[in-house]
């Protein structure tokens, strides 16, 4: 069961300073402008995920992107006919989700929970709209994102090479 | 140049296609001598000879251990050798890991599928003389859970003290519970500190690429990361020419060759 804790027993003010240093020690964020790291945190939220609980579905919206702060993710795909296919998995200090960013904003895969997750929830409609009233907000934030995709798009590179094959 | 006559004693699978071989002498000798990273030639009598990296622990003198994977006729014959058969073995050829290097320094050790072979004899050296080493590093991935050598190794050799072991698969499938992504992506878990650190990559060509880019962005230096290369052999003496890579042949100036002198190399795909 998903659990959204939004003050706990350090009332608002409290959560929010915590939410905002998690923030800014994540590594995604890593050097970001402190005025960045408070506004983004009121867009954020602390969630856990248990083994197993489907963080998002393929076809959903996406409003939504994860900074992992411990646990793992399996990104999977659903082929017709076939058990669910994991084509990554995703750690503590990762971020998941980058479709909040781009239109038509849906998931294109399902990723999974594999053990307990948690994670900062950050609101992707607040983010964009925060990013679209201040750019360079919006620009760090993009190119946080185009670093993480070109790693990615790297890696995928390399898994389509199936390098250990016998050829 | 002829080969010694050895004597199987063992086979075990370790993959459905890779097997592990565990060679002793015919006759009384004064013990089987190699260096981590070093090769032997083996001949399978009637069908040809292989090159084939020596896998087994250096400080175990009466046997030699070479892990196999069975692609062809010759390396099948080779893995398909019933208990007390012979093999002949010319050697052991070739340049080993720079252990001395790495004394009183971290070991990052980077494997790709077969190459985590031609890797265990360090990590077995590290883990026999600890104190001489830092902290040992072990990043390897191979296609999918059914391919990863050594299994129940790398599960003990997590449990060392100041050792930290990372696996990844390619593909995972439903019941795998680990790591799913080619070996750079482990990168961002690993503890690594690059000034006293020096790493050894052995697996496919592309993958050690991929690997030596990735240790220079953590901050390695080209001199302090080395790689195990692999050509086609017959002599394994450096005569023959057949493992000729630009100015080297891998038998007799590599496989082992640091970074620093292969890069220009790596970048021709000529070669």
């Amino acid at each position: 069961m998903t659990s959204r804790k939004k003050f706990g027993r350090y009332g608002k003010e409290g959560v929010l300073e915590t939410l905002e240093r998690i923030i800014a020690e994540h590594p995604f964020f890593s050097g970001i402008d402190g005025g960045f790291t408070n506004l983004m945190t009121g867009c954020a939220s602390n969630v856990r995920f248990n083994r197993g609980e489907y963080i998002l579905k393929e076809g959903d919206t996406a409003n939504t992107f994860y900074l992992i702060r411990s646990g793992k993710v399996a990104l999977e795909v659903l082929a017709p006919q076939h058990k669910a296919i994991i084509i990554a998995t995703l750690g503590e200090g990762e971020i998941l989700g980058w479709s909040w960013l781009l239109a038509p904003y849906q998931w294109k895969f399902h990723a999974r929970a594999v053990d307990e997750v948690r994670a900062i929830a950050l609101d992707g409609k607040c983010l964009r709209s925060k990013c679209e009233e201040n750019h360079d907000l919006g620009y760090e934030v993009l190119k946080r994102f185009a670093q993480i995709m070109e790693r990615r798009l790297e890696a995928t590179r390399l898994q389509l090479l199936d390098v250990y094959a016998v050829r | 140049m002829l080969p010694q006559p050895y004597v199987v004693r063992q086979v075990s699978m370790e993959t459905p296609d890779t097997f592990t071989l565990k060679l002793s002498p015919e006759t009384v000798s004064n013990g089987s001598f190699f260096q981590p990273g070093q090769f032997s030639m083996l001949w399978v009598f009637g069908v040809g000879e292989l090159p084939i990296s020596i896998s087994g622990d250096p400080a175990e003198h009466s046997q030699l251990v070479y892990t196999v994977r069975s692609v062809g006729q010759a390396t099948n014959s080779l893995v398909t050798r019933n208990l007390g058969e012979g093999v002949g073995v010319r050697g052991p050829f070739g340049t080993g890991w720079p252990l001395q290097a790495a004394r009183n320094r971290d070991v990052i050790v980077v494997a790709g599928g077969i190459g985590l072979a031609p890797l265990r004899p360090v990590i077995y050296d590290v883990l026999n003389h600890r104190d001489d080493y830092g902290r040992l590093v072990i990043l390897y991935g191979a296609r999918s859970p059914r391919d990863l050598l050594y299994r129940k190794e790398l599960a003990a050799w997590a449990h060392r003290r100041e050792t930290q072991v990372l696996v990844t698969v390619d593909y995972g499938g439903m019941s795998w519970r680990g790591h799913v992504g080619v070996v750079t992506t482990l990168f961002r878990y690993a503890r690594l500190q690059p000034s006293r650190s020096v790493a050894m990559v052995c697996g496919p060509e592309i993958m050690m690429r991929f690997v030596t880019r990735e240790l220079e962005s953590h901050g390695l230096n080209r001199h302090d990361i080395y790689l195990s290369m692999e050509r086609n052999m017959k002599c394994a003496v450096g005569f023959c020419g057949h493992c000729q890579y630009g100015p080297h042949f891998i038998c007799k100036d590599g496989p082992v060759f640091s970074y620093e002198e292969l890069r220009p190399l790596l970048e021709k795909y000529e070669l």
